[in-house]
């Protein structure tokens, strides 16, 4: 039995690393620092060892040319998931690039909000260092912060000290639209954040009014969509008075059509609070199934975020079209490859077409696929590199035991060479 | 394998070889000297009438890190313009302003060069930028360390700390980010907007720290100085664009006090406030500065006309930039407490009076700075222009009558507020194979690399010898990297990974006892956890570590 500490996880996205965890044989036990997210995350047991093959288990190696014999001849193969670290990411675009396939990660139409809005107008953004010492105001909208990251609050907060706010109690945290489902956002001293309550589907209406007001245009109504103006005047003046505020959101809460114009509107409001003497920075928030990861690593690969193909023989990309659903509902893909190397719950989608499963042991199927190659999970069975949300770091994930699965990268490599 | 190149002739400034016909030995990965005795060769390459010179490095470039990669994903449709169809030997990708990295590696392979050297590794970042340029095919790579924002380097200076203290500090740095340099970019400025101050002069206080850019410069030129590293320190100086900044230069240069320093991207902080649009070139101030001191280098930063993205750590200058942005869309981040960026993208037009007089200022000083060996040709990949302009810009360097055609066409009050037309000087060969070879290997540190002698890597490149300077150097015969043919006629026909460049500076390691606790109370990581391992360059079996000596 061994206890390995600092133990950073690469499932809560904001790159808690502080985690203590007892190894004993293959079984992981979080000691300290755990959470909702990461303690199940890192306890799950391992069920599978061996790949299958028509429900058969196999040898590595008559599993990996059985998946390069599926996507062999064809057209238009998908890989969806890419929920894995950057080597897999890396093995994952080689296959991508020889197959000529999609490949779509399982996040991408929540991210597709933030991209639309950065490839149009672009923002100024932060990271979470700058929020832990400097903060004084945070917005948060549409989303539930500390069901997102349970830690967020206390690592980034309510941390004891910071540079630049004498006390840190006394920040002030305002949520706009969802309230939040716990009392994480209530300050050490007991301060309750203040709740500009709405339907998530209203945002886009308030937020325009909030940043009308930013702007100092006149707004004739007294209401909008069940927050008084003078209350978002009331925030205007804040963001105003503040020195270093932060506005965050999960792109991928705000689940209505044509959300990327709220995510715009947002970014656009915060650059009109950096023209009006003082600073505010957006802080979206993401990094969960290696969203970042498979976004960065398709990026400089290819130029695009992923949700990409190759069919052309080069990088194509088309946040809509290449929709892994899409794709299968419209019966123009002819292959499934999922990559999900940290989350065995998360299937993929259900189809007749051929169908390849790279993912963590213990993945339940409702109907086997032709493949299933269980592999080790990035940060538990074998070091790798992960994106934190704020996409500007990468953490360091360690090895915790010796599980001999495969990576996701050995894996992947394996059928691009076999093809 | 024994490969002999017969008969070319050779450019080597390192040896101080000029155009002397010359055959080259190779083997295993070097040059050697000829042959004792008899001898078999197994490879043969006539190069009667062709030009030699080793591989082409490119001492500022961004090639790797964050800001890169947000350039990327905020231009799909520059990519689109150029796609990149993979073949039975490279990958696909896209090229123009912020080219994948495979497609990097292949073009710069493409037009000789065998390495490149990205300015700015934020030290919360450097982990990125080494996996990006681990992904860059043939080309060695490195980095140069970004300091001078870091919350821990002020606080250090405010807290009076000696510069021992500041030494060890630069030098653990430069270990977990895997370093061969340090930079700094606009001094404590990138720190200073983060208490929303939008300019910082040299001698201006950070609004917290009240330390100033001419102190920050000045304990970090120390620094690099006292730790033997032969790189000096990497400065993108203050005030960035501004018309004026050329004074803020010129005190830059007056300001260091004779300690080694190397200005990047000159031509970006040369511009005077003469004229009737307040605006002009202080090539000629820069150049007779550059030319009376000998411990100043620089690289230009030359812009060419065209659609690119500028991509820089100074998020101060690049948001008070933004109104230029073209097409118009813009990204800036403060990052972590260590630093920042902004990525803008640009259209320098030849009609618009800035941009054209920008143009020009670039090749004024490139003609007016006399020694080869202290200037280097860059346009800050891809601030200036992508890197695949370099063939273009070196046609201007090297030919009068195209240079003076292409003056012609540009703004018309451009052309009055320069004295381009009336600098005669024709840049030579060995000039070029200075700056682009054995100067860049010598100002970074490299050993082994940049020369064409006996012991050298055999990185060579080959040229046929064309008046049309484009061409030439557009197309390369042969590209050899560590001896391996990877370029026949302009296209890569074999590919390899490169080494990763570094220098490890001593440090005491107590000082990772004042960093602890820092990171502790302050970062989002533990240190053990921030350090880059040897491991994570090279355990994927691409990637190699090579260590240069210290400067004694």
């Amino acid at each position: 039995m061994i206890e390995i500490t600092e133990v950073p996880s690469p499932f809560c996205g904001i790159g808690t690393d502080d985690l203590t965890i007892r190894v004993e044989g293959l079984s992981l036990k979080v000691i300290e620092n755990g959470c909702a997210v990461n303690t199940p995350a890192f306890e799950q047991v391992i069920t599978d060892t061996r790949p299958r093959v028509n429900g058969q288990e196999v040898d590595l190696d008559v599993a990996i040319e059985a998946a390069a014999a599926l996507l062999k001849d064809t057209r238009l193969p998908v890989i969806g998931g890419c929920a894995t670290d950057v080597n897999g990411m890396r093995g994952l675009l080689a296959l991508a690039d020889r197959a000529g396939a999609v490949v779509d990660n399982m996040n991408f139409t929540g991210a597709r909000n933030n991209f639309l809005a950065l490839q149009d107008s672009g923002w100024m953004n932060t990271t979470l260092a700058e929020v832990k010492n400097r903060c004084d105001l945070l917005v948060v909208v549409g989303t539930d912060l500390e069901a997102f990251a349970p830690r967020f609050y206390e690592r980034y907060i309510w941390n004891k000290e910071a540079m630049f706010v004498e006390d840190t109690s006394s920040r002030e945290v305002i949520y706009l639209g969802k309230a939040p489902s716990g009392s994480a956002s209530t300050s050490p001293s007991g301060k309750h954040a203040q709740i500009l309550a709405c339907q998530t589907q209203d945002l886009p209406e308030v937020v325009a009014v909030l940043r009308a007001l930013v702007k100092g245009q006149p707004i004739t109504a007294k209401a909008v969509c069940g927050i008084a103006v003078s209350d978002l005047q009331a925030l205007a003046d804040k963001f105003k008075a503040a020195k270093y505020s932060v506005v965050t959101w999960a792109a991928g809460a705000l689940a209505y059509a044509q959300a990327e114009l709220t995510v715009q509107q947002l970014s656009e409001m915060i650059k009109d609070i950096n023209n009006q003497n003082t600073r505010c920075s957006g802080l979206p928030l993401a990094g969960k199934e290696g969203d970042q990861t498979a976004n960065q690593v398709c990026g400089w690969t290819t130029g695009y975020p992923a949700r990409m193909r190759f069919s052309a023989g080069y990088p194509e990309y088309d946040p809509f079209l290449n929709d892994t659903h899409l794709l299968l509902a419209n019966g123009e893909a002819d292959a499934l490859v999922w990559v999900q190397a940290f989350n065995s719950k998360s299937v993929p989608p259900e189809t007749s077409l051929p169908t390849i499963v790279v993912a963590r042991s213990g993945m339940v199927f409702t109907k086997e696929p032709d493949v299933f190659i269980p592999v080790g999970t990035p940060g538990i069975d074998h070091a790798g590199h992960a994106y934190r949300m704020d996409n500007v770091v990468a953490i360091r994930l360690k090895k915790l035991r010796d599980s001999g699965l495969p990576s996701t990268a050995e894996v992947l490599n394996g059928i691009e060479q076999a093809l | 394998m024994l490969i002999r190149l017969t008969g070319g002739t050779v450019y080597d400034p390192a040896s101080g070889i000029d155009g002397q016909q010359q055959d080259i030995y190779i083997q295993n990965g070097r040059i050697i000297d000829k042959p004792q005795g008899e001898f078999k060769v197994d490879q043969d390459y006539d190069l009667k009438g062709k030009v030699v010179m080793s591989g082409a490095i490119d001492m500022h470039t961004h090639i790797g890190g964050g800001k890169g990669n947000i350039a990327r994903t905020l231009l799909p449709e520059d990519h689109r313009h150029d796609p990149v169809h993979r073949s039975d030997i490279t990958r696909s990708g896209c090229g123009h302003a912020m080219p994948s990295t495979f497609v990097t590696g292949y073009r710069y392979a493409e037009m000789g060069y065998t390495a490149g050297f990205e300015p700015a590794l934020l030290p919360i970042n450097a982990r990125q930028a080494h996996m990006e340029m681990g992904d860059i095919p043939i080309l060695d790579k490195g980095g140069y360390v970004m300091l001078g924002s870091d919350d821990y380097l002020l606080r250090l200076l405010t807290a009076k700390k000696d510069q021992k203290a500041i030494n060890d500090y630069v030098a653990w740095t430069m270990h977990t980010a895997k370093a061969i340099g340090v930079k700094v970019v606009n001094p404590g400025g990138i720190n200073a907007f983060k208490f929303n101050q939008r300019k910082l002069d040299l001698d201006e206080q950070n609004a917290h720290y009240g330390v100033t850019p001419r102190e920050i410069l000045q304990v970090l030129a120390t620094a690099v100085k006292e730790l033997g590293v032969p790189h000096p320190l990497h400065v993108h100086g203050c005030n960035l664009g501004v018309p004026g900044n050329v004074q803020t230069t010129l005190d830059t240069i007056q300001g260091i006090g004779g300690l080694p320093m190397h200005l990047t991207h000159i031509q970006f902080h040369s511009y005077g406030t003469e004229g009737d649009f307040k605006f002009s070139s202080g090539a000629a101030q820069i150049a007779e500065a550059i030319n009376s001191n000998k411990n100043i280098t620089i690289d230009v930063g030359q812009i060419l006309f065209g659609q690119t993205v500028t991509a820089s750590g100074d998020n101060m200058r690049q948001h008070a930039n933004h109104k230029f942005a073209s097409p118009n869309k813009w990204v800036t981040m403060d990052i972590e407490c260590d630093a920042g960026c902004g990525v803008v993208p640009f259209k320098y037009k030849d009609q618009n009076f800035v941009n054209a007089l920008q143009w020009a200022i670039g090749l004024e000083t490139f003609l007016l700075v006399n020694d080869p060996w202290r200037i280097f040709l860059t346009t800050d990949h891809p601030n200036g222009a992508p890197f695949t302009s370099y063939p273009h810009l070196i046609r201007l360097l090297m030919d009068r009558s195209f240079r003076n055609d292409m003056l012609a066409t540009i703004h018309p009050e451009a052309q009055k507020m320069t004295t381009l037309a009336s600098i005669d000087r024709e840049y030579t060969l060995q000039e070029i194979a200075i700056m682009t070879r054995a100067g860049a290997a010598k100002l970074i540190g490299l050993k082994d690399r940049g020369g064409l002698s006996a012991g050298n890597f055999a990185d060579i490149t080959i040229y046929t010898e064309n008046t049309d300077r484009q061409k030439m150097f557009e197309k390369p015969d042969y590209v050899f990297k560590d001896g391996q043919l990877v370029v026949v006629n302009g296209k890569v026909v074999s590919t390899k990974w490169g080494t990763t460049h570094v220098v490890k500076p001593d440090f005491d390691p107590s000082v990772e006892k004042g960093l602890t606790d820092y990171f502790d109370r302050y970062l989002t990581m533990k240190l053990g956890n921030f350090k880059i391992s040897d491991d994570e360059i090279i355990e994927d079996g691409r990637g190699s570590l090579t260590v240069h000596p210290l400067s004694s």
